[in-house]
């Protein structure tokens, strides 16, 4: 009791002083959370603008080119006047498809050896070059397509062409890898241990706890990396501008030269086309379809991480 | 280093009646430098319930583990002297750690079910060890969840997730989850102290039950527990084991002055 009368100030005393100073936090505790609510509303506002303009745009663009002929026509070839967008979608599915068979095992496989097996020090050197791997410019993912991918390919398959979807597949998959093993690990690695331990007591092996408790606990995390990495992989654009060709070709032959929708909207954007140009609207018809794409993609994989949910 | 009290006379009746299923010889262990448990000389008999009593942190949680080599999942971790199982070493043979695990099942501290239906968690261990026929499985998850005293609560939401139970539902799930692949012997970490009263007294006549086929062996904090199920009581201290006796007799005539001191409440 009597060491509060040892000190020269109470604490009282000074809680008192900053309480007569209240009036200058009150403006503070009113200002900061409107300032936060100012940086929320703006991505807010750009995600309405920028769907304002595709629409805008896009509405101009059906006006002259009905929505039948664009969605249901097998040609594209704008400077021709030929809108069928069909050819652009089949591009864009054949790259996502071969990417997503190349991410798909490896990035589970890495997810399961960093979660499972790694010991700690592995980890600890593996996982940040995985996440390296991640921040690597797509334009040099393009580029090692285009002058290292394809010519070790074209060893293999001779007919294959210089722009071919199989190469632009292959790396863009090599890119959304990181992804998938990450998050995956994420997901596993949240998983608690009193399972693990509960499957081992039951005379589980490694494998076995793997495969039967930890991947089923961690799949709604699983699913929604994968469906987050395709989505990705669906937006690509500078590895497919590069590596893939600008043919619309209607094709799923890996093969071949394709393009897919953002490899036109780059071929439309920097080409000399003219404001106003049927083309120039084009642009903004396709963007919204790829909108529509990845939108769906992010739909869907809230609700899978949402029905998978097993909590734990 | 103690050499632990063993009440001589008894171990011997002991001997002749009921062999014993385990035997621990001299037995260390660090966690990397530290030493968690010092020469322990334990011999638990078959078909009685075994409890392990001690303070927090006294290695009886460690010494559990032992028995089903749970520890070696933890990095860093030796051991040295013996641990007999049916008179096989239990760490001479490393291939050897899941068959163990299967005749040496174990009950954890806080309930632990699979985020799966409460049928897929009784059904998983025989699942994993072979047994496919839908009809085998009922068989063995109805007969399980009847053993851990459980049946009559789950039998019309054995689809459901085990989650949806309460505690003391979920860690009788985890019993007949032990139970479905018919181990020897059951251990149990703390299995009621993460359970209300009522839960426990339940999961306590369980257990009672469980020792007509089952060798048991329960570290408990409650010493009222220990004494009211066990048939032998260990009592460890900072890593030793101190005394190791009838229930009764440990209850009632300790011979250890440290024995005396904890159950009587003059620490921990």
């Amino acid at each position: 009791m009597n060491t509060h009368q040892e000190h020269k100030y109470s604490v009282q005393e000074m809680i008192s002083d900053k309480k007569s100073k209240k009036n200058l936090f009150n403006v503070t505790e009113k200002i900061v959370p409107l300032f936060l609510l100012l940086c929320a509303v703006i991505s807010v506002l750009t995600t309405a603008g920028i769907l304002f303009t595709l629409l805008r745009e896009s509405i101009t663009f059906f006006s002259e080119v009905s929505l039948a002929e664009f969605y249901l026509g097998t040609q594209w070839s704008p400077w021709s006047g030929k809108f069928g967008v069909f050819p652009l979608i089949t591009g864009t599915l054949l790259i996502t498809a071969i990417a997503t068979c190349v991410a798909l095992p490896i990035g589970i496989a890495s997810a399961i050896y960093l979660s499972e097996y790694a010991s700690n020090r592995s980890r600890k050197i593996i996982k940040p070059i995985l996440e390296i791997l991640a921040g690597i410019p797509t334009v040099v993912y393009g580029f090692f397509a285009l002058t290292f991918v394809t010519p070790i390919l074209q060893s293999v398959f001779p007919e294959l062409k210089i722009f071919n979807a199989l190469s632009a597949g292959i790396v863009v998959g090599i890119m959304i890898t990181p992804m998938i093993a990450s998050l995956s690990e994420d997901a596993m690695n949240s998983v608690p241990n009193r399972l693990r331990e509960g499957a081992m007591a039951l005379g589980s092996t490694k494998l076995e706890v793997t495969i039967k408790v930890i991947i089923p606990a961690a799949l709604s995390g699983i699913i929604a990396s994968i469906v987050l990495a395709v989505s990705r992989a669906l937006g690509e654009t500078m590895i497919v501008t590069i590596a893939a060709g600008a043919t619309p070709n209607l094709t799923f032959d890996p093969m071949q030269s394709i393009q897919t929708l953002t490899a036109f909207i780059v071929q439309g954007a920097t080409g000399d086309t003219s404001y106003g140009s049927n083309i120039y609207f084009s642009i903004y018809a396709v963007g919204i379809t790829l909108f529509v794409f990845t939108f769906a993609m992010n739909l869907f994989a809230q609700y899978i991480s949402r029905k998978f949910r097993e909590d734990y | 280093m103690s050499v632990a009290m063993i009440d001589e006379k008894v171990e011997g009746e002991i001997v002749e009646k009921n062999s014993s299923i385990f035997k621990i010889e001299d037995f260390n262990l660090w966690y990397g430098t530290n030493q968690a448990i010092y020469g322990v000389n334990l011999s638990i008999p078959q078909n009685k319930i075994t409890a392990v009593i001690g303070p927090s942190g006294c290695g009886k949680s460690t010494l559990l583990k032992t028995l089903n080599r749970m520890n070696d999942m933890i990095p860093g971790v030796r051991t040295s002297g013996q641990v007999m199982y049916n008179n096989q070493d239990i760490f001479r043979n490393k291939q050897m750690v899941e068959e163990l695990r299967t005749q040496v099942g174990m009950v954890f501290q806080k309930p632990n079910p699979f985020p799966k239906s409460i049928y897929d968690n009784v059904a998983y261990g025989p699942r994993i060890h072979g047994i496919k026929k839908k009809k085998v499985l009922d068989e063995i998850v109805e007969n399980s969840l009847k053993g851990a005293a459980i049946w009559d609560e789950v039998k019309d939401r054995l689809n459901q997730n085990a989650f949806s139970l309460s505690g003391g539902q979920q860690q009788r799930v985890c019993i007949a989850r032990c139970l479905a692949i018919e181990p020897d012997v059951i251990l149990m970490d703390e299995p009621t102290s993460a359970l209300d009263p009522i839960s426990t007294s339940k999961i306590e006549e369980l257990i009672k039950e469980l020792k007509n086929n089952y060798t048991i062996v329960i570290v408990t904090h409650n010493m009222q527990q220990a004494a009211r199920i066990s048939d032998k009581t260990a009592f460890m201290l900072n890593g030793e084991l101190v005394e190791f006796t009838d229930t009764d007799r440990l209850f009632s005539n300790p011979k250890d002055k440290r024995t005396e001191d904890y159950i009587t409440g003059r620490f921990g």
